[in-house]
């Protein structure tokens, strides 16, 4: 983070080196963003590639701005991305953070995220598709358009789809309008491969690849008591065993969504304490009965079946 | 003869700076923002052409202006206005209309006297502009 300091020593005489340095630390303190990084770092657990991402671009973007102080234009970084990583990986919620970042940093104006998918930008007959992309693009501008499953705009085997429109006229707005708003892509990896390869115009306007790992199931584990936790919810010390069983288990089965199967599983796991609670004919209930999710709420899972 | 309709006409014509300026103002209201052209300036004339649709969920005056440049381009020596629209239960209306572009040379009005009954005088007001058929005024 001290790369601006090392610039300005040197040639100048002492009394032009005043105004030829700018505080990075201040910059930093001024723009919160500092807040920012380290609520990241604590509410989301593992992504380490990403976080590295994430701490690089709030660094150029600070370093920038100090340069911005001295006047040496370097005329404003593209920070368009995309995002790649299996369902539950946490690409929705890493977007809604950069927004808040970028907007700290001054990169946006006001920092919200639109986040659409191809229905909201494909028409569904000749000249819709313009009027209803550039509509998204304008309530975007001055914060972060979010595109899932951004592939399903070009449908090569139909050579009269409409997303070929959409993408070009993406393509002019984050070309020419960089300033605005900032494009973030998202969608499952070998896909968005394919996506990229067959629209290398796209691609090439991409500065930042960020590529969202598989959680382990440590990762995992400790995910789930943090949504538990958010749920108010706590696991009894068996239920914790059970459900570092399960995670494995559930991990090995077809269609698993990381982050998103646990919030499932766990929501499901809720559902059957409640019913636990009331099958058991208890009158009154504690506070701990009602916060406890017991081994037998997990294990009643298909997965151990 | 300068026209003078809605905010800020007795003022010199806004930048492109002081519009958007207005058009964020707008925004942090929650208004939603229009753009309307026409040919016709007599006062009494609301109907102007809508230049697209209004612009609802807008955050920021980018999009915003790009409508009124693109406006302004296609029809360089027409009228165009920005209207803010509140849809608050109670306004419901337009709380701010302001004319960003308007032809080089404006005409004004005739005024017309009309002998009714007895000694009456009723008067009306016409473009010289309106003379010309649509398409062929302000040239």
């Amino acid at each position: 983070m001290d790369r601006a300091t090392v610039e300005p020593a040197g040639q100048r005489d002492a009394a032009g080196a005043a105004e030829d340095r700018v505080d990075l630390q201040a910059l930093l303190a001024d723009s919160q963003v500092r807040q920012v990084l380290d609520e990241l770092d604590r509410d989301l657990i593992g992504l380490k590639p990403v976080k590295t991402r994430v701490r690089d671009i709030a660094a150029l973007l600070l370093v920038e701005r100090a340069r911005a102080q001295l006047g040496l234009a370097g005329g404003s970084p593209s920070l368009h991305m995309s995002f790649t990583g299996n369902p539950g990986t946490g690409k929705t919620t890493v977007a809604l953070r950069m927004a808040q970042i970028l907007h700290r940093l001054g990169y946006v104006r006001k920092g919200h995220l639109v986040a659409v998918t191809r229905d909201d930008l494909v028409g569904q007959y000749i000249g819709h598709t313009a009027p209803k992309t550039k509509e998204v693009l304008k309530k975007a501008m001055g914060g972060v358009l979010f595109i899932d499953e951004a592939y399903y705009l070009y449908r090569p085997e139909n050579e009269r789809d409409y997303g070929q429109e959409a993408i070009e006229i993406l393509l002019q707005v984050m070309e020419n309008q960089r300033d605005d708003l900032v494009v973030i892509l998202a969608g499952y990896a070998d896909r968005m491969q394919t996506f990229f390869r067959s629209n290398p115009g796209l691609s090439s306007r991409i500065a930042h690849h960020v590529e969202f790992p598989d959680y382990s199931a440590a990762e995992l584990e400790s995910i789930a008591e943090t949504m538990l936790a958010q749920m108010q919810y706590r696991l009894s010390p068996s239920a914790l065993q059970a459900l570092r069983e399960y995670i494995p288990l559930r991990m090995a089965q077809p269609h698993f969504a990381n982050a998103r199967s646990i919030r499932n599983a766990l929501d499901r796991a809720r559902l059957r304490q409640a019913n636990r609670l009331f099958a058991s004919g208890a009158g009154t209930l504690t506070r701990e009965a009602l916060m406890t999710i017991e081994a037998e709420d997990i294990r009643a899972s298909r997965v151990f079946g | 003869m300068r026209i003078t309709q809605g905010t800020f006409s007795f003022l010199p014509d806004l930048s492109d700076a002081e519009i958007r300026a207005q058009i964020e103002y707008a925004l942090a209201n929650g208004w939603a923002i229009s753009v309307e052209y026409t040919d016709d300036p007599h006062p009494r004339n609301y109907y102007w052409e809508m230049w697209g649709q209004p612009m609802f969920d807008l955050r920021d005056a980018a999009g915003a202006m790009q409508e009124v440049l693109a406006c302004r381009s296609a029809h360089p020596h027409l009228y165009v206005r920005v209207n803010a629209f509140d849809s608050t239960r109670g306004f419901e209306t337009t709380r701010l209309s302001f004319i960003v572009n308007r032809p080089k040379d404006e005409p004004g009005f005739s005024l017309t006297r009309q002998e009714a009954e007895g000694r009456t005088l009723r008067y009306t007001l016409s473009s010289y502009a309106t003379a010309a058929p649509e398409g062929r005024r302000y040239r």
